[in-house]
Formats: C-alpha cells, structure tokens, sequence
C-alpha cells in the first residue's frame, strides 16, 4: 500500500530566549488514500502542532528541527512558501474548529466558494458558481441556491462547518486536515458532521487527519487512530482493537476516563496528576510519573515504538523482552 | 419537613427583552421582541440528590441554573428554596438564603481573578458572609478547604496562572465550599477540562456530595457525563423541559422523541464501525421558536396536533413527567 500522507520521524520546536521546546518528538505516521486517520490527546499534546506542521503553517518561533513529510511520495516540508500556499488547498483542504472566524463575514457563502475554486482551477465564473452549487449539494446544504447568496452570520453553526467543509473541498484535495472539526457544535450537529466526513472519504477517496480530543468522534469516525502524549505517538492502530482493548497505560487510562453511557455511575478511573507542560517533559518515558504500572528503566530510556498486534506501542511493557 | 425539596421550580418562566434599541424601533416600525429563554419549568430537587438538565446550545439550562441561585428572578411562576419562595433585593433575608448556596462555572480561567492569590480567592466568600472571622481562623479554613479538594495548604499563596485546568477547577470548587453551602449549581463544570482531569473532577464531586450531602443542580450538554453525576435528569428543548425523571430510567428508556434523538447522537465509544441513524435538522432560534411543540420540524412523530397544540407535562406512571402528545395518552 502506498501511503497518501506519510510523516517520517517529524520533530517540532519552539525556539525560546531559554533553548528549544519541543512540541512534537519523533512522530511517523501514514494515511492511505480513502482513510481517516484519527489523531487524540489531551491539551498540550501536540495534535495540532502536527497538523499545523503538515499543512506547512508553523508560524516562529515555531518550526521543524528534523523529519520529513511526504504528499504523495514527494516531500513538502522544505517547499519554499509560495509552492506551499499553492499546494494548500489545491491538495490538502484544512477544516478548523470554529467555522465562525474561518469564514470571512463580509463576503456572501457564493462569494468565497467561486474565488477559492477560480484561485486554483482555471474555469469560467458560471462553470465555478455551478461547482460551488454543486458543493454546498454534496455537504448537505438544503437549498443551496439560497444559500449562495447569504452571509456566514444567517447559517446556524452546523450549517457554517459545512459551508468550511465545501471550501476545503473546493479544489477536491487528496488530504484534508480537520482539527477539532466538531468541537464548537452541539451532538446532534456533530453527528451530522460525522456523517458527512465519512461519507467523503468514502465516496472521494479523501484522505482524513481528523484531529480531536474526543475518543467518542474517532471511534465513530476513524479507521486508525494515534494517541498522542506530550508530543509523542503512545500507540497508534486500528481503532476498533486500540478503543477495546488499549496496550499503552497512557490509552487505558484515557479510556477509562470517559464517561460512557449505561455504564451506571460505577466510578471513573482517574490518571492522576496532569500532561507535563513542555518545559518539564520528564525524562525517560514522559509518562512515567503518572504510570501505575512504571518499570526500573521507564524514567530513564524513551521507549521505542515496537509492532504489537497489527499496532505500534511505545511503552516498556511491550518492549522486545516482553514480545515471546 | 423531611419531604420538603431543597429547590423547587412552579411554571417559573423567564423572558429577555431583545429589541432593538428605542430609536431604531420607532424608525424601522419594528415592535418589541420578547425571547421566551425559559418556559413552564417545574421541578424538584430533593436534599443530597443531584439533578441534572440536559440539552443542546440555547435550551434555556443555563437560565434555570441562574434562576436557581437568584440571580435572575422568574418573570413567571415561583422558585422555592428550602419551601419558601426566594428573597430578591440585597436585604438579610436574600443574604441568608445565598450562603446557603452556590455556583461553579464553566471556565476555570475565566472565573478566577488572576491578581489574587488562591487564599484570598477562597477566603472572599468567608470575608463577606462572615466578618467577623478572625484571621487566623480563616487562614486554617482556607488549608482545610485546600485538602478537601485534594490540593496542598501551601498552594495558598500561589497565583491561579500557576495551576493547571483542572487545578484551577478544584480552585472553584473550594471557593464555593468556603461558605458551607447546601445547594451547589454547577454550570458545565467539566466542559471545558481534558478527559483526565474531567474524570479526577467529576470523582471529587461525587466524593464530596457523599461526605458533605450535598444538593447539586447539575447543568451540561454530555449524556454520558451527566449519567454519571445525576441521580434525576431534566432535557430542555428551547426553554422547554421536554423529560423529567429519574436519570436511569430516562437513559435507559427515553420517552421523549428528542431525548431519544439526543442519546443516538452522543458518539457511542462500543460500537465502533458500526452506523447510527442520521439526526435530521438543527434547532431553530429561540426568538421564533415553532409553533405547537418546539421540536415538531424535527421530529419523526409529528401529528397536525403537535403543530398547532404546546404539549403540557404530564406524569407518565414510572416518576417521569414528559410532555409529547404521543406520550402516555
């Protein structure tokens, strides 16, 4: 299989009066052509750093100390910036949490669904309103004729995600970034959301980073999912066997945290303590300080990602000595 | 007086007046506009039980919480606290029952004064509620109520940018603590934490209503969540409470169609890969909100009465009040 995206040992700083921060660590992933990679965390743990970094957006002081990132079998990392602000769009959309301040209040929804689609295909204006009719169809916009002439103020908030949803596919990408796509709406909404992403990576063969915080939305919604911990990859695999039976304490813990329904008020597991910030990432595995199950060696060696059951498990429970 | 409710609300209304400033009005001809935010409310709230309310953005749930604790007073109906309806006015019978209660909020980081110190946060209900406190004894208040939560005395002089999210919660939580209050309204207190830390405040919550018996009325958008707190559940659509009842059996068993809508839309962690049935449409504007039934576009059940007759809470057999025409009728 030929990955899509594929994201090779990615290293992210942030360069400071005090030395290097490093956001996110040795991260390598891939996402093949029609699959929604889902990327989890909690606060902190460097998901939209990764995605930031993909789209080629890393403002200063932040940016990539090492790593590669791979569209397509080319490298897009060390594009200069006027190559990557044509690629972005063109063949990665991005999908941000608030559609409110992703939308530009002056401009009717027609308005910036033409100027985007003409910015990177050279068609006609009719051929580009008629593309953008055709979008605002396809996102499960009711009467989208209507719809084309309105500002981003008269559309509910769901309605607003899809109007940010045609826009990222405006130029039918091979890969949309969407970071905390449904964060900013309410469930019912977000399950229409759900709904809608699936259905384009199915029918259009879009590949997905679907950032969240939510297990819930990536159990839902994704084939394979990445845990992320203090700018690192904890485990990362098929969803359905990470979600029920998870190998790193970090992902036990996690999913033990959430409260599930039908569950009947039995008590919630807790981590305690809180994700370390990044200028006290403790050494070792950055884990260890919060770990039930903590091993001579966790806080002094960084465990190596190792393939456990069709997955990838940085942790020293699961180290070559524990493999047989 | 031991089946007396700890908070009761009688067809308590609220209305917010949102017209257009008076010279615009008089210009453009546009009359008054009168948002409905909440709408025959009632309910109780026994002693040491949680009551949760439940519904999607603009559902009225944060109005009842502030009516609740009096800072709105009802523009309808009545809100009683411990059996007598409450005071308004800043006078010693409003100062009374206001120590009785209090509120937690949703954004840690908003609800602290980030040019105090943790001891001067916590204290501020003490200082107020009861002057003549000596110093020495608020101080060691202060380090117990600091243990209580499960952070250290010493954390006492420590800024609140010093602390983590779900420090900061419990930050809150001690400050509503400090006045030895029966009657807790906690806004969305976990909604804006990680899971982790979500899971070690939700924990804290419940420890202490076991050990201090605590009334809570509990105000969030997450089933799951609320699952977990509630001992009785409230769904509000659009100022409405559509389902009151005890929290299992609506979980189990939703009556109403929307809290049915609502629980298939709440992503289900178990059944991964698996489909769910699409929610149709999105809730209209409170401001012109349908007529008959507020959630008749949405719903798959609707009848020509629902569009036309408001459906009036009636109890249903099992301790639940719903209000649907298609409801126990």
């Amino acid at each position: 299989m030929s990955a899509l995206l594929e994201v090779r040992h990615l290293r992210v700083a942030f360069e400071t009066r005090r030395g290097p921060l490093v956001a996110v660590d040795d991260i390598s992933l891939q996402i093949g052509e029609g699959e929604i990679l889902g990327m989890v965390g909690e606060s902190g743990a460097g998901k939209s750093v990764t995605g930031t970094a993909i789209l080629g957006l890393l403002e200063p002081p932040a940016r990539i100390t090492a790593g590669e990132i791979l569209l397509e079998g080319s490298r897009i990392d060390n594009l200069a910036p006027e190559a990557m602000r044509r690629l972005r769009g063109k063949r990665i959309g991005a999908i941000f949490q608030d559609p409110l301040t992703a939308l530009d209040p002056l401009f009717t929804i027609g308005q910036q669904l033409v100027e985007t689609i003409l910015t990177h295909d050279a068609v006609g204006a009719r051929a580009a309103r008629d593309r953008a009719l055709k979008l605002l169809g396809e996102v499960g916009i009711p009467a989208p004729e209507k719809r084309l002439d309105q500002y981003p103020h008269q559309l509910s908030g769901g309605m607003r995600q899809r109007v940010v949803i045609a826009l990222a596919l405006c130029a039918e990408p091979r890969l949309v970034i969407a970071d905390e796509p449904t964060t900013a709406l309410d469930v019912s909404t977000q399950a229409q959301i759900i709904e809608l992403l699936k259905r384009l990576a199915r029918t259009r063969g879009t590949a997905v980073l679907l950032i969240t915080h939510d297990m819930g939305v990536i159990a839902e919604t994704a084939d394979r999912v990445a845990v992320l911990y203090a700018g690192r990859i904890a485990e990362i695999g098929p969803v359905r066997e990470i979600v029920h039976a998870p190998l790193h304490p970090y992902t036990t813990g996690l999913m033990g945290a959430i409260p599930k329904l039908g569950a009947l008020r039995s008590r919630l597991a807790q981590i305690d303590g809180a994700m370390p910030r990044l200028d006290a990432i403790p050494p070792g595995c950055a884990f260890h300080p919060r770990c039930t199950q903590r091993l001579a060696q966790c806080d002094r060696e960084i465990p190596r990602a190792v393939a456990v059951d069709g997955r990838e498990v940085a942790c020293w429970l699961h180290g070559e000595s524990s493999r047989g | 007086m031991a089946d007396v409710p700890l908070l009761e609300f009688a067809d308590v209304g609220r209305d917010f007046d949102v017209s257009q400033p008076w010279l615009e009005r008089v210009l453009s001809r546009l009359p008054k506009q009168r948002l409905v935010a909440v709408d025959d409310a009632s309910f109780r709230v026994a002693r040491g039980r949680t009551l949760a309310l439940v519904g999607e953005s603009g559902c009225g749930k944060s109005t009842v919480g502030r009516l609740a604790v009096g800072l709105y007073k009802p523009s309808r109906g009545t809100v009683r606290f411990d059996g007598q309806p409450m005071p308004s006015g800043s006078g010693r019978e409003t100062m009374a029952v206001r120590r009785r209660m209090q509120m937690i909020f949703q954004d840690p980081y908003a609800s602290l004064n980030p040019r105090w110190k943790v001891d001067d946060i916590v204290a501020e209900p003490l200082r107020v509620q009861n002057a003549a406190m000596s110093e020495t004894d608020r101080a060691e208040r202060v380090a117990a109520l600091l243990r209580q939560v499960g952070l250290a005395p010493a954390d006492a002089r420590k800024f609140p940018h010093e602390f983590s999210g779900g420090q900061r919660q419990r930050i809150s939580i001690a400050r509503a603590l400090s006045s030895e209050p029966e009657f807790l309204v906690c806004d969305e207190p976990t909604s804006a934490l990680d899971v982790s830390v979500q899971a070690q405040v939700l924990n804290l919550m419940r420890d202490l209503q076991d050990r201090l018996g605590l009334t809570y009325l509990f105000i969030s958008h997450n089933l799951a969540v609320v699952e977990y707190v509630a001992h009785d559940l409230g769904v509000m659509y659009l100022g409405r409470l559509v389902e009151v009842g005890p929290a299992t059996t609506i979980l189990k068993d939703p009556a109403h169609p929307y809290t049915r809508m609502l629980l298939a839309a709440v992503p289900d962690l178990a059944m991964t890969g698996t489909s769910r049935t699409p929610v149709a449409g999105e809730i209209p504007s409170p401001i012109d909100r349908p007529s008959g039934c507020a959630f008749h576009p949405r719903c798959p059940h609707a009848t020509e009465r629902c569009r036309v007759e408001t459906p009036v809470a009636k109890p249903i057999g099992d301790g639940r009040v719903v209000a649907c025409h298609l409801v126990g009728s």
